[in-house]
């Protein structure tokens, strides 16, 4: 009769049974978990401020990497790359997914359920596959590797992720709204306009700001359709990974995860924001 | 839900697009790797079409086997400590009071946000020689020895741990990258885990150990079971872990097929072994299809 014996009153501690965050075994487990899980995020934003060479001891700080960072035309040329592929996907990404998502939210039609599933395959299956089948593809169609291969494939691995964001938000929308529109004189695009997209809106946002992350930080598609000339930040860092360890890899692998933080900061608070409305609504 | 039939211009003019799009950018380069998985490669590495299953004859063969068994049996390990350090840690976010369980909860998703590639070099860091971690045990050596008061002559030197740039360290960063995968479908499941059940365990005089592993794992299976699915999924396909963090010896099947690609340029030989993850990816995820419409089915019944 352990559990009878953890609840007695009278010793120092009482222990709730089901109280398992207050036990010591899962308060190790929950130290050790974000131990492991921020250690090397840690110590890699901490070196980029380290003035040492070979970046193994402290030596002191500085901003001297950040520096020759900026001054790094490779790397800025790699950055404006990929905010102009991340910027191009994500826009033609969310109308693609915006409108996969209402289609599969709203109608009933034949082969659903294979559709369904064929349309979330390029999340599911391993990125080395597609990376390489789009390579093949593209040298078939003797369409050259370049920014536009880049973009085209972002976006469409970008189309499901907007499309499972919009199909959420779609099914919390109440029909009446649009048929209120309908009774009272308005046509299907005034009501699209007027009354489905406001509501659809907060759903549309986060799955842009959603494939805006994904299509900034990719590196093995982009891998492979990518070509010389349309070098992305992901694709410089690795090649200076590969070259040597340096400082000035830590400085930029910093600011490109200040970069997505921003993103999904103004994601979360926009997040907070709508969900302040709905529950006034 | 509306039928189609009666919307038909409405449903072409929203599910047309999209779906052209997904056919030439995903669907149809699928079928040309498919197509060239059965040609063969030329003198000069050029594709030749033709129908031989000499390709994947080729990806079962000794050579290519190791890889491909050493690819499992990682996959397998990654799983099983993801689970071993992520199962807890799902039970922690989920018993733990109000605010805490959205804070753990944020805490666990944000690294996932950063670059794969990112998190995957952090580790050098912490791994290597003269890194962190060899640096705490360099401390835990001489602290040790010094606390025991051997005489400086007999101090034994501190070897290295060798973990960077080997099947340890691959291990290793592919838990740190996939581990989110396994937390998130355990806790999703366990938040809908109606706690009563625990409690008349406990009641009823098990243990907590038993409570655990006899009515609480049993009754989170649907996210365990999408969890290691998920990490098993993606950890089979990954190349870019054993890339950064593997030495030249720890080559996966993913690193196998972008090699084929590209310095190797043998495409059908790559088109093969793609295919060969991308039907075990395939029956994965239909035994997944399988095991829940059994499980909803079950719960039908009830």
């Amino acid at each position: 009769m352990r559990t009878f014996s953890s609840k007695r009153i009278g010793k120092s501690k009482v222990i709730e049974p089901l109280a398992y965050t207050k036990r010591s075994v899962i308060k190790l487990v929950i130290f050790v978990n974000l131990l492991f899980l921020y250690l090397p995020l840690l110590v890699l934003i901490a070196f980029s401020f380290n003035d040492s060479k070979r970046n193994i001891v402290w030596r002191g700080f500085t901003f001297k990497y950040y520096e020759k960072t900026l001054k790094n035309d490779q790397l800025m040329e790699a950055l404006t790359n990929s905010l102009q592929v991340a910027l191009l996907a994500t826009f033609f990404a969310t109308i693609l997914g915006t409108m996969l998502g209402l289609a599969l939210q709203r109608f009933r039609f034949p082969g659903k359920g294979p559709v369904d599933a064929w349309a979330h395959m390029p999340i599911m299956i391993p990125e080395v596959c597609m990376g390489v089948s789009l390579l093949a593809f593209f040298a078939l169609v003797k369409i050259p590797l370049g920014l536009f291969t880049i973009t085209a494939s972002h976006i469409a691995f970008c189309i499901p992720f907007v499309a499972i964001v919009v199909r959420a938000r779609a099914a919390t929308i109440d029909p009446a709204m649009e048929e209120a529109s309908y009774d009272l004189g308005a046509s299907r695009i005034m009501t699209f306009w007027r009354i489905t997209l406001p509501q659809l809106a907060p759903g549309i946002i986060a799955g842009a700001l959603l494939a805006f992350t994904v299509s900034l930080d990719d590196f093995v598609i982009t891998f492979f359709t990518g070509g010389p000339g349309s070098t992305t930040f992901p694709i410089q860092v690795y090649s200076m990974i590969k070259f040597s360890v340096t400082p000035e890899i830590n400085a930029a692998s910093t600011m490109l995860i200040v970069l997505t933080s921003i993103v999904i900061a103004v994601g979360l608070v926009l997040h907070a924001k709508t969900s302040e409305k709905d529950s006034e609504l | 839900m509306q039928n189609w039939r009666d919307e038909k211009n409405e449903f072409s003019i929203l599910m047309l697009p999209p779906a052209f799009w997904l056919v030439t950018f995903f669907t149809l380069p699928l079928v040309v790797v498919w197509v060239y998985s059965f040609g063969n490669r030329g003198p000069l590495g050029e594709t030749n079409l033709g129908f031989t299953l000499v390709n994947y004859v080729r990806a079962f063969e000794l050579v290519h086997m190791a890889i491909l068994w050493k690819t499992v049996w990682i996959t397998i390990i990654v799983t099983a400590l993801c689970f071993a350090f992520g199962f807890p840690m799902a039970m922690a976010i989920s018993f733990a009071p109000g605010k805490w369980k959205l804070r753990l909860l944020m805490l666990v998703i944000l690294p996932f946000w950063t670059n794969l590639l990112i998190r995957t070099y952090a580790w050098i860091a912490i791994l290597r020689p003269r890194g962190i971690l060899n640096g705490g045990l360099k401390w835990i050596h001489d602290t040790w020895y010094s606390l025991i008061g051997y005489g400086v002559e007999e101090i034994p030197k501190f070897v290295p741990w060798e973990i960077l740039y080997n099947d340890k360290a691959v291990v290793i960063g592919l838990v740190y990258v996939h581990i989110p995968f396994m937390i998130l479908p355990i806790y999703a499941t366990m938040e809908k885990l109606d706690k009563s059940f625990l409690e008349a365990s406990l009641d009823l005089g098990s243990s907590q150990m038993r409570t655990i592993f006899r009515v609480m794992m049993p009754l989170c299976m649907t996210g365990i079971v999408s969890g290691a699915m998920l990490v098993f999924v993606l950890t089979l396909g990954n190349f870019i872990v054993a890339d950064v963090l593997g030495g030249t010896n720890s080559l996966m099947i993913g690193n196998q097929i972008a090699r084929q690609f590209g310095a190797a340029r043998d495409w059908p030989f790559g088109a093969a072994l793609s295919f060969v993850i991308l039907y075990a990816t395939f029956i994965l995820l239909w035994l997944r299809s399988i095991y829940a419409a059994r499980l909803e089915q079950r719960d039908a019944k009830r």
